[in-house]
């Protein structure tokens, strides 16, 4: 390398600014991004964009079909259930639902994750040893097995849902920051706020854990979509959001009976998972791209 | 090979003591009195005596542990509250529906997968890359639950091609040896029964294998193009040997290799979703049954259903294990 290369550029960008535009001109990436950021803002602004009350009975407009039918009216443009409820309303209140679960097993497992691979990783020995094995119990079981039966014994109710799918969530993320931490211990930058007397936790938070943080944020997005398959998945077994909370695995199993009389109530829904769970599949993939070109297949 | 084997099989035992202990002090650690979670909060005090009695439930914890331990090494898996039949023999009974069901999706999706992603890998980029891609996309992020109620609206309700539910058309006789209904039908040359069983099978079985076809799919592609990048490809090309060749017997060989542990690894993923199959296409299977439990709170077809599916993933994943170092010389087996 020559001495001209080596110096630093003052227009050099910050490794970050690099990554972030690396991922803007990721095509899949973005077409995630926003995805994501309409079933926010949904989310967000839900009482504002339904056109009715999700939980509204209206005796009068039972089972009507979507406004491209020919019996169809504007007034419930995605049609009503048997009890009368606007579909659309119900689909955008779920999105809270939806990607508030995502949210928080998701959170569960990366804070619960990211603590036992990190004390893990840094300590090794007996500790590890015995953490990873805990690991290894908890991906004996197929996944949703364990989320039944956690919920089957707790009880179903949207809380415990949350927290049984956090707990399987948690290995995914211990092993993915005990590796890291495993190899990053190694560096000599590790090695160094050693020798000037930095204590443990602040080596492992303030200075391990943010060179870590690449397949964290792959991960984290990767495991929101499945959280939001699995919610759906327990709600529709009847073991996740209890009715008449407007979710969509459960709006699916409701309609169930409906399937021939009407099937809009059960599609709709369908396509509202299908939607939010690409969306965050793609930003995982693209950020696994930008993020982590180790992982990239 | 063999010390390898063996030592992996001895990793395996603290992990299912552990699933034990798990499976064991999730009844006890559920707040309430377990006799009452059995049998619910109408039972009579004598049938909770009773229970306590039979189940041990009065002695330490520890005590009980060691005494469902016991049972378990016998193979004996308790009995079930409502029917207060054997677990094991019900498991026994409905398992092979959920591995017939589970293997026909594996097939499925291993054929149509390793399919697209070689056509993918070998014309990257092209149209058909691209569809194939969006649809495996679209196959990991698919609801399977819901995708099933659809292929039941429009192939079963709507068509009337395929049957809606169940293993097999009432008015059919089939004489059950193995239980499972494919093989029992060859063996015993009923093949009116046979062309029942497989029209049952198709729907749930597609069904189930959307998210492994998807995943099959994407890394056979990956895997292929990384081997196509390979000298010994642009060897094989120079000697002008057909594409054909090239792409079926030089390089799909190696990228075989990632797939084979690809496949193995959604056998368990594919386990866990039969439950989602089964409950939905009414299949008999241990998936369906289990759920049934749950809806029941039958608390001892939960806990023998886990230990029992989570024993079978765990031996799964450990043939998938020693399969990868046999077919993969590269990985030393240490």
């Amino acid at each position: 390398m020559t001495k001209e290369k080596a110096q630093k550029n003052p227009f050099d960008r910050h490794p970050m600014l690099e990554q972030l535009s690396q991922l803007w001109r990721n095509k899949t990436a973005v077409v995630g991004l926003v995805i994501i950021t309409v079933f926010m803002l949904t989310a967000v602004f839900a009482p504002l964009l339904s056109p009715h009350d999700p939980l509204e009975v209206s005796l009068y407009d039972q089972i009507k079909p979507p406004v491209w039918h020919e019996k169809g009216t504007w007034k419930n443009i995605l049609g009503t259930d048997d009890l009368g409820r606007d579909t659309l309303s119900r689909i955008i209140h779920g999105a809270r639902v939806s990607l508030a679960v995502a949210i928080i097993s998701v959170g569960i497992a990366f804070v619960f994750g990211v603590l036992l691979g990190s004390i893990s990783g840094y300590y090794k020995g007996g500790i590890d040893s015995i953490i990873m094995r805990i690991m290894d119990i908890i991906l004996a079981f197929p996944y949703l097995l364990l989320a039944i039966v956690v919920v089957a014994y707790l009880g179903p109710s949207l809380e415990n849902a949350m927290m049984a799918i956090g707990i399987t969530y948690i290995p995914r993320f211990a092993r993915i920051v005990r590796g890291s931490v495993l190899e990053e211990c190694e560096k000599d930058y590790v090695m160094a706020a050693r020798s000037i007397g930095a204590k443990n936790w602040r080596i492992i938070f303030l200075a391990i854990l943010p060179n870590c943080m690449g397949p964290l944020i792959v991960q984290t997005t990767l495991s929101m979509a499945s959280a939001i398959l699995d919610a759906a998945a327990l709600s529709f077994l009847g073991l996740g959001a209890q009715p008449p909370t407007p979710e969509w695995g459960g709006m699916i199993a409701m309609s169930r009976g409906l399937i021939l009389r009407a099937s809009w109530v059960m599609t709709f829904p369908g396509i509202a998972i299908l939607l939010a769970v690409i969306g965050f599949n793609l930003l995982g993939d693209g950020l696994r791209d930008a993020l982590d070109p180790r992982l990239r297949d | 090979m063999l010390a390898y084997i063996i030592r992996r099989i001895f990793i395996l035992i603290p992990t299912l003591l552990g699933v034990s202990i798990l499976v064991f002090f999730m009844l006890h650690i559920t707040p309430g009195d377990p006799a009452e979670l059995l049998l619910g909060e109408r039972a009579t005090e004598e049938a909770l005596v009773e229970l306590r009695e039979h189940l041990g439930l009065n002695e330490p914890l520890y005590v009980q542990y060691g005494m469902f331990l016991k049972r378990l090494m016998k193979g004996d898996l308790g009995e079930t509250i409502w029917t207060r039949q054997k677990v094991w023999t019900e498991v026994k009974h409905r398992f092979p529906a959920t591995i017939e069901l589970t293997l026909a999706a594996l097939c499925i999706a291993c054929f149509f997968g390793i399919i697209f992603g070689i056509i993918s890998a070998t014309k990257q980029y092209s149209i058909f890359d691209y569809v194939s891609m969006i649809g495996a996309l679209a196959g990991v992020s698919m609801p399977i639950f819901w995708l099933g109620l659809i292929f039941m609206l429009i192939f079963s309700l709507n068509l009337g091609w395929l049957p809606i539910s169940g293993r097999l058309s009432v008015d059919i006789d089939l004489e059950v040896i193995t239980n499972f209904y494919i093989l029992d039908a060859v063996l015993t040359r009923n093949w009116a029964a046979l062309k029942d069983a497989a029209w049952h099978l198709i729907m749930p079985a597609v069904t189930l294998s959307t998210i492994p076809m998807a995943i099959v799919a994407r890394m056979t592609r990956s895997a292929m193009l990384e081997v196509l990048r390979q000298d010994y490809i642009k060897t094989a090309k120079a000697k002008g040997l057909s594409n054909f060749t090239v792409t079926f017997k030089h390089a799909l060989r190696n990228a075989l290799i990632p797939v084979v542990t690809t496949v193995g690894l959604q056998f368990g993923v594919a386990l866990g979703g039969a439950i989602l199959t089964e409950t939905i296409f009414a299949w008999p299977g241990v998936g369906k049954w289990m759920y049934d439990a749950v809806m029941q709170r039958d608390y001892m077809v939960i806990q023998g259903g886990t230990l029992f599916i989570a024993a079978v993933f765990v031996v799964i994943n450990l043939c998938v294990d020693v399969l990868y170092a046999v077919i993969n010389p590269r990985i030393s087996v240490q």
